[in-house]
């Protein structure tokens, strides 16, 4: 059974997935991307196959995707990673039809029709305001590693409202707030609520439509997820492994390929 | 005889300037803002007043601007930071008409009337790009401090073009560019040239004239004031040297100076 594999080069950090034809995930990685991006593709591919169990000969292709993927070097061609989002959050969570994928450096808004392809799309492209780089900064501002901003957000009772749109502003008013004697939470839960107000409003702009998947690393943030839910008045799907959903998407494509480049032998139907 | 304060609180620094009764400059002060803008603004005052060899008794009026000038305990009235800006930029150029003033997180641009006062005027305070932060961030990006922006750039050959749509997003272009061998030195010339082209957007906005006053910690930056130069066809000064930092402060005392001889002379 051929396998195959995507790799997604983000901003941040670079994920790879291993599936085989029954579109299983085999294996998966995840680092950070650095300043050598063609070594994070490849770092993060390799560790994804030994995760997997399986030799790099059995992968008959691979995609790249994600703002890096033209470092895939070793990838056999590229697709953009709002296809490849579109394509995973479909796959996950077969009723998607929005996509709001947070990322280290920029929030994406994808309306998918039930087949996975893309009607719509918009991003933050000029400012990184409401992506996860504003979480970057608080959680620098406040000395919390990431994993714990969305837990500690959760216990406030009374968020601040953090004005600044800016991301390199907002770590200053993060410790301004600190300064004036607020709790880590409450202005923890304010900036939750500010990235969520910026990113809704880009899903607005694509239309909200039954159901939204969220992905990217940003949703492994309960916090984030608790936030986005209250806002929207509704859940969105997300999954342990939503911050694979491009690599993934990237996989199915690649899968796509082996099977469409088959040639039908005689004796096998 | 008394003096008179002028204190600008502004995002990064404080800054604090003393004058006599003549007119002149007899003191001056920064220190860093921090989060508690009373305490840095007392700290300013105590420095300035020590280092002109004054007392608290000795001055007679104080003036606060900037950002943070509602938080200064010991002023007696507060002015908006154009206003002064605008009045320090006629102290040292008197046929000034326009003021671009560049801090850590803001640019402002304005335009005065022969009067000295501010006709029209552009800000931007919500996106770091056009500010001060910009630059700073590009540098440390690289690894190098806030002070070694100006030595470095002064070494750059070529402009490696940077975007600056956003401060955050020039990491991943001045990685990019450090991957492709690009000069350090030219890539922060190339984030000057992109906030340069923010500022003479809002000098268009405020239909800028003749003469153009530069204001700001940035415009020590010699690089900085050189590309802007040569972008701009209308006359441009400069205050020399620490002065470009102190300029608001500075209005600020100016006014504190008539105040002072209005009261008297009312009194």
């Amino acid at each position: 059974m051929a396998l195959s594999a995507g790799v997604d080069v983000g901003s941040t950090q670079t994920k790879a997935v291993i599936i085989n034809e029954n579109q299983e995930i085999l294996g998966r990685a995840l680092i950070d991307t650095g300043a050598n991006v063609v070594k994070a593709a490849e770092k993060s591919y390799l560790k994804a196959l030994n995760d997997s169990n399986r030799r790099e000969e059995e992968v008959a292709y691979v995609i790249g995707t994600g703002y890096g993927r033209y470092k895939v070097t070793f990838g056999d061609t590229q697709v953009t990673e709002i296809s490849c989002h579109g394509r995973g959050a479909v796959h996950m969570f077969p009723n998607t039809r929005t996509v709001l994928d947070m990322g280290g450096q920029d929030t994406k808004a994808i309306s998918v029709s039930e087949t996975g392809e893309i009607v719509d799309f918009c991003m933050n492209d000029k400012c990184a305001a409401g992506t996860g780089r504003f979480l970057g900064a608080a959680s620098m501002a406040l000395d919390i590693p990431l994993n714990e901003l969305g837990p500690t957000a959760l216990k406030s009772e009374k968020p601040v409202k953090i004005s600044t749109t800016c991301t390199v502003f907002a770590e200053t008013e993060v410790l301004s707030w600190l300064g004036k004697g607020k709790k880590i939470e409450d202005i923890l839960l304010g900036v939750h609520k500010s990235i969520a107000s910026r990113s809704i409003s880009l899903v607005r702009r694509v239309g909200i439509n039954d159901a939204i998947t969220f992905s990217g690393g940003v949703a492994k943030n309960v916090g984030m997820i608790e936030v986005l839910n209250e806002n929207l008045g509704m859940k969105v799907n997300v999954s342990d492994e939503s911050h694979f959903m491009g690599a993934l998407g990237a996989a199915l494509f690649a899968m796509d390929h082996i099977k469409a480049s088959r040639v039908p032998a005689g004796g096998v139907s | 005889m008394s003096y008179v304060v002028g204190v600008d609180v502004g995002s990064t620094y404080t800054k604090a300037v003393v004058l006599s009764p003549e007119k002149d400059v007899v003191g001056k002060a920064m220190v860093q803002t921090g989060f508690k803008l009373d305490k840095a603004s007392e700290k300013a005052l105590d420095e300035v007043l020590k280092g002109a060899g004054l007392t608290r008794d000795e001055i007679g009026y104080s003036i606060s601007t900037g950002y943070g000038r509602h938080l200064v305990p010991y002023r007696d009235i507060t002015v908006t930071d154009l206003t002064a800006t605008a009045r320090g930029s006629n102290y040292f150029f008197p046929k000034t008409r326009t003021v671009l003033d560049i801090g850590g997180q803001t640019m402002k641009a304005s335009r005065l009337d022969e009067k000295v006062k501010v006709q029209s005027f552009r800000l931007n305070d919500k996106c770091a790009a056009g500010t001060g932060a910009f630059l700073e961030k590009t540098a440390r990006y690289m690894g190098y401090e806030t002070e070694e922006i100006s030595p470095l750039v002064q070494t750059s050959k070529e402009n490696v073009p940077i975007s600056g749509v956003c401060a955050v997003f020039a990491e991943s272009e001045v990685i990019n560019q450090l991957s492709i061998g690009s000069a350090p030195s030219d890539i922060m010339y190339g984030a000057m040239s992109s906030l340069v082209k923010r500022a003479i957007q809002l000098l268009k906005r405020v239909k800028m004239e003749s003469q153009i006053t530069l204001t700001g910690g940035i415009m020590r930056f010699k690089t900085m004031v050189d590309v802007l130069t040569e972008n701009v066809e209308e006359k441009i000064n400069v205050p020399n040297g620490e002065m470009v930092q102190f300029t608001t402060a500075l209005g600020a005392a100016t006014l504190a100076l008539q105040r002072m001889e209005k009261i008297g002379k009312s009194a």
